[in-house]
């Protein structure tokens, strides 16, 4: 009987985490482990490994892996993406999965900081009137605070 | 040669150093810049929350130069990476470049999907080339030793950039920097990521990335460090002073933009190059050159 729950676990978010990423490839990972080892997050911080966050969806675990903070220690660096022997776009996929952990509300404040602020400006950084002037007296040209054709596409989205 | 100046979030705000000194030498070697007011967040810091509203900011960007017909030159490599992949993309595939267009009619902008995206270090080397680049030389950097840090997003993933460097053995900074009369230094770890990015999520293991490097810098001899990202310069420059602080250790290495160091090659005044503005200085290291000049 539990066996049984296991597999539809395991279908059941591993193939959502395939729809969101558009591809498959994931399943094709043999544990190699060469993500990590090149993984230079990894390499001052074991408890964070690429391997781990696919095999953990691999095995259809969903709330560790959406609601853990482990997502959000990949420096997106693309190192084992270039290196993966089995062609898994493991950088954009870690990406994918962010988005559906920010979906479900779980995201560290600082990513929602920032996508507030551009939802909100269309800058991350809106220049005050001081930067302004410091870039006045430097001769550079003005820079708008806020793009509001930027905050208007991003205005039904959340 | 003419290109759109994108300047992004971080640059305008926090690295007129990096601006003014790409600007100076825009000129210098008959490049034009265009700025366009109305460019936006690239879309970068939103890829993880939502990368279907960043892929849009991104074609509303790309859309802005496709008007104007020209194409984008990058400071920093994350707006690089995130303007590169979406024209990568959208190139690809007709049917998410319909939808996105249909998102852009809101604001009255199509993106036909005809804009190219280069990186300022790569426009240097490729369009306006070593040659005359060398030819614009007036003082001479006596081979001073300077590490390279490359970073990530300004040659990976790839498959982004046709054509562009071997992601294992990266040497356009190296060319740049001997042409110009300095030494690149090897430390071994020139391509790996400052950390930057995980800043936002765990400062401990995003400075303890940075210190790796700079351990290795330190050691290489080098009188400075070079970078092309404001990402990547707000870990070694910014933050040095606190990884010196935390882990105990000394390093004081001057960390130059790399039209920071062109420009001094052509000859261009600290003032103009923003050079004062580095937050670990960079007198002893600009006077160093001078001085053996004499």
């Amino acid at each position: 009987m539990s066996d049984a729950h296991v597999d539809v676990k395991v279908r059941d978010f591993a193939r959502q985490v395939a729809e969101e990423f558009g591809e498959e490839r994931m399943y094709a990972c043999f544990e190699c482990g060469q993500c990590a080892a090149c993984c230079p997050v990894h390499r001052v911080n074991a408890e964070f490994s690429p391997r781990k966050i696919i095999h953990m969806v691999l095995l259809g675990m969903m709330d560790e892996v959406l609601d853990s903070r482990l997502i959000w220690l990949c420096s997106t660096c693309y190192t084992c993406q270039e290196t993966c022997p089995q062609g898994i776009k493991v950088t954009d996929l870690i990406i994918a999965i962010r988005n559906m952990a920010y979906e479900r509300g779980s995201f560290p404040d600082g990513i929602k900081r920032q996508a507030d602020l551009i939802s909100a400006e269309g800058r991350l950084y809106s220049l005050d009137e001081f930067d302004q002037k410091k870039r006045q007296k430097a001769n550079l040209p003005p820079v708008l605070s806020r793009v509001e054709e930027a905050v208007k596409l991003l205005e039904d989205r959340k | 040669m003419r290109y759109a100046l994108f300047l992004g979030c971080t640059i305008p705000a926090r690295s007129r150093n990096y601006e003014m000194s790409a600007r100076a030498v825009a000129e210098k070697l008959g490049i034009e810049l265009l700025d366009i007011e109305d460019f936006s967040c690239c879309g970068f810091p939103l890829k993880s929350s939502d990368r279907a509203s960043a892929g849009l900011l991104a074609a509303r960007n790309l859309a802005l130069a496709e008007e104007r017909g020209v194409p984008i030159v990058t400071l920093c490599s994350s707006c690089n990476s995130m303007l590169a992949e979406t024209a990568h993309h959208l190139s690809h595939s007709d049917e998410d470049l319909h939808l996105v267009n249909e998102q852009l009619q809101k604001v009255g902008r199509e993106y036909k999907g005809n804009t190219t995206v280069k990186h300022f270090a790569r426009v240097l080397l490729e369009d306006v080339g070593i040659d005359r680049i060398k030819e614009n030389l007036v003082q001479d950097l006596n081979e001073i030793p300077i590490a390279t840090h490359y970073g990530c997003h300004y040659i990976k993933p790839t498959e982004i950039y046709p054509g562009g460097e071997n992601p294992d053995h990266p040497d356009s900074l190296d060319q740049l920097l001997e042409a110009v009369g300095a030494r690149a230094v090897t430390h071994g770890m020139e391509r790996d990521c400052c950390g930057g990015p995980v800043l936002v999520t765990d400062e401990q293991t995003a400075l303890a990335m940075a210190k790796q490097k700079l351990d290795k810098v330190k050691a290489s001899g080098a009188k400075a460090m070079t970078l092309v990202c404001p990402f990547c310069s707000v870990m070694y420059d910014d933050n040095q002073k606190s990884i010196e602080a935390q882990f105990d250790v000394s390093y004081q290495i001057p960390v130059l933009y790399l039209p920071q160091v062109i420009g001094l090659a052509l000859g261009l005044d600290r003032k103009v190059l923003g050079l004062n503005l580095n937050v670990v200085k960079t007198k002893a290291f600009t006077e160093q050159i001078l001085s053996e000049q004499g």
